[in-house]
């Protein structure tokens, strides 16, 4: 008995890891929501393009190669330099800042007013066209990222609960990391929105467009920079996940873990994400711990939508969500 | 000029009221009945049915049912890959325990299944809407792939976990099975296309058809005017599950023959059906047609002009198409949110005042 409580509760514990991980892209999704309208459903493709981009900037691969090897018959692969990862991050940062201005320029500021079902349906547009340009700039090949985290398990965390209960937790060291990151991620994003003139700007457009145009603050530049923020936050959970897991298509299948993470904690808020991603997040494991093995396992599939949509016809609104009041 | 109503008299209501009014479109509708009944048929051969012909009227059947959910009922679905395997599935079980009956009756019925599951998962849009519920079908997506992936019941215990169509036959044709010649798969999913085109315009013309299209355009007003949401709502999932369960049935039983669900089945089927829907125009039968021809033409265009042509890699050719698809779906959400369809409408109201402007 006590062994199963300790295990379950080893679970627990690795389903909050995994649940901040969510959290993470989560945030993505809620930045722009707030400030845009917009649900972005590329988040997930846009951690994958940072997280290509980076490894493509670290071992110094050539744009396109592929592309201009197809065209021109040349045998391109490789500049022949290596990129220290601190100046890599901060490379792709500028790439994903570029991207935000290209995604306004191009889609954004043509759908204006649209509805957003709508807009909803270009990201995903835009979500193809991203993993293909993704693919064809920096090959779709599995990659290893490596910007210097520590992986592996946790020699400290097993040698101290060994000690007092008598068997060793095997907790992930990146894991551990990832949860420092996010809590450090997540007080900079509340202390940008909170105390700096462009943060109030942010949560001004977020309140009311309109009122927040006729005072003068500029839409497009409030877009821009909740992109490059939600394109940041996709670099870091790109980061982490690709760590963990390779660089490869699937890193942008994070996005689908993170929209049930979103419905449960409601579009509009950022602690939901928060909650609502370390619920998913426990839920899940615990789901798959105590009622996989008798239904086949691979539950973590689609626990998390089932639950979110049960919570939903409850609470539409989602946890932290705002209530949705309609008049005709 | 040639295109135009002048001369075509109308002397009754239901001469007034038939889908094609002018003269000209309904000649050509029933010329290009006739090239898809009478002539393709006899000069099919097998690249032109796997490669194009199949595909595209057996896509053309899910899109027309995901159009009446989203396009004409308003509520954005993105279970259509789970919908369906649902279909696939109900028509193997019935294949296989029910050898005797025809394939058409399992085939109809497997929809008739779909509609019902559809309507489980419908239940709840009464409380949420929008996005919301376009994240919500998802758990259907998944939770369906991952039951007929893990129930061995589903696949009948077979040790790959894949699903085999047996060889039926209709009139003594084969129509699954290896055996079977292109012109039968043809001319049976020809024939649910026809049926479903039939059933889908009538319906969405009719009083179901203006409920689905009221509570698409406001909700809460159509329900004061006296359109029950549950009712609207529920018939909108069932009867665009029908489709899409026919649509998986055909896919599975006559094009594909042998089917894993994750592979065949999963999101990006979801993702396809809800882009040839937009790209052909919401709200729209022939947009169905024209999203479905479109997007099952340009990938093999993209082939054969990359890697036939320019003699480019096959990977580099699909991540391409990737690209194209996704700048397309912007693109026509951008500039023509009704789609093809809009652009065809355009292009004979041009025609209908050709050579005057006005």
């Amino acid at each position: 008995m006590m062994d199963q409580l300790l295990f379950a509760s080893e679970v627990f514990i690795n389903g909050l890891m995994t649940g901040v991980m969510y959290s993470l892209v989560a945030l993505g999704f809620v930045l722009i929501y707030k400030a845009s309208g917009v649900f972005n459903y590329a988040q997930g493709v846009l951690a994958l393009f940072a997280a290509l981009t980076l490894v493509g900037i670290m071992e110094g691969q050539i744009p396109f190669a592929h592309l201009i090897n197809a065209v021109f018959g040349t045998h391109l692969s490789h500049f022949g330099w290596t990129v220290p990862a601190v100046l890599a991050i901060i490379l792709t940062a500028g790439v994903m800042v570029i991207l935000a201005i290209l995604i306004e320029k191009l889609v954004l500021k043509h759908l204006v007013g649209q509805e957003p079902i709508i807009l909803f349906m270009a990201t995903i547009g835009l979500a193809y066209f991203l993993e293909g340009v993704g693919d064809v700039m920096w090959g779709a090949d599995i990659k290893t990222l490596d910007v210097g985290l520590p992986q592996g398990i946790s020699d400290a965390v097993e040698q101290t609960t060994a000690n007092w209960f008598g068997y060793g937790f095997f907790i992930d060291r990146l894991d551990i990391w990832a949860t420092i990151i996010a809590a450090l991620l997540v007080a900079a994003l509340v202390a940008f929105s909170q105390y700096t003139k462009q943060g109030r700007a942010m949560r001004a457009v977020a309140d009311d467009h309109q009122a927040a145009l006729s005072v003068g603050i500029s839409l497009q530049f409030i877009w821009i920079m909740v992109w490059s923020i939600a394109g940041f936050v996709a670099l870091v959970a790109g980061i982490m996940w690709g760590t963990k897991s390779g660089v490869q298509f699937s890193l942008s299948l994070i996005a689908l873990k993170a929209l049930p993470v979103l419905m449960l904690g409601g579009f509009t808020s950022i602690p939901g994400a928060i909650v609502g991603g370390l619920i998913i997040g426990v839920g899940e494991k615990l789901f798959e711990f105590f009622v996989g093995p008798m239904v086949g396992g691979a539950t973590e599939n689609w626990f998390a939508y089932v639950l979110a949509l049960i919570f939903l016809v409850f609470r539409p609104q989602g946890l932290f969500g705002e209530r949705i009041i309609e008049r005709v | 000029m040639f295109y135009r109503e002048a001369g075509d008299f109308k002397t009754t209501y239901r001469d007034d009221g038939q889908t094609f009014p002018i003269k000209l479109d309904r000649l050509g509708y029933y010329a290009i009945l006739f090239v898809a009944a009478l002539v393709i048929p006899f000069i099919i051969n097998d690249y032109w049915a796997n490669a194009i012909l199949l595909p595209f009227l057996i896509y053309a059947v899910a899109a027309i049912g995901l159009n009446i959910l989203v396009g004409y009922a308003g509520q954005v679905s993105l279970g259509t890959g789970g919908f369906m395997a649902v279909g696939a599935y109900s028509v193997y079980k019935l294949m296989t325990a029910f050898p005797d009956v025809s394939i058409i009756i399992h085939i109809l019925l497997a929809g008739g299944m779909t509609a019902l599951v559809g309507i489980a998962f419908g239940l709840p849009s009464l409380r949420i809407k929008g996005f919301y519920l376009a994240v919500a079908t998802l758990a259907a997506q998944f939770f369906l792939v991952w039951l007929f992936n893990k129930v061995p019941w589903f696949y009948n215990y077979s040790a790959s976990g894949q699903i085999n169509s047996p060889e039926r036959t209709v009139l003594g044709w084969a129509v699954t099975g290896p055996a079977a010649s292109p012109s039968a798969k043809y001319i049976i999913c020809l024939l649910f296309v026809i049926f479903a085109a039939w059933v889908a315009r009538n319906l969405t013309r009719g009083t179901y058809g203006r409920k689905w299209m009221a509570i698409r355009d406001m909700d809460i007003a159509a329900e004061i005017i006296g359109v029950n949401p549950l009712s609207a709502k529920l018939s909108a999932f069932g009867v665009s599950s029908f489709f899409v369960g026919i649509a998986g049935a055909l896919l599975f039983a006559v094009y594909l023959g042998a089917a894993e669900v994750t592979e065949a089945f999963g999101i990006n089927k979801s993702f396809l059906v809800l882009f040839m829907v937009i790209i052909g125009g919401l709200g729209s039968i022939f947009g169905s047609f024209a999203g479905a021809a479109f997007l099952v033409i340009l990938p093999v265009f993209l082939k054969n002009v990359l890697v036939g042509t320019l003699g480019w890699p096959t990977d580099l050719a699909a991540h391409f198409e990737l690209m194209i698809v996704g700048a397309l779906i912007i693109f026509f959400l951008i500039v023509e949110p009704h789609g093809l369809a809009r652009l065809w409408r355009l292009v004979k109201e041009k025609l209908r005042l050709w050579p005057f402007p006005h």
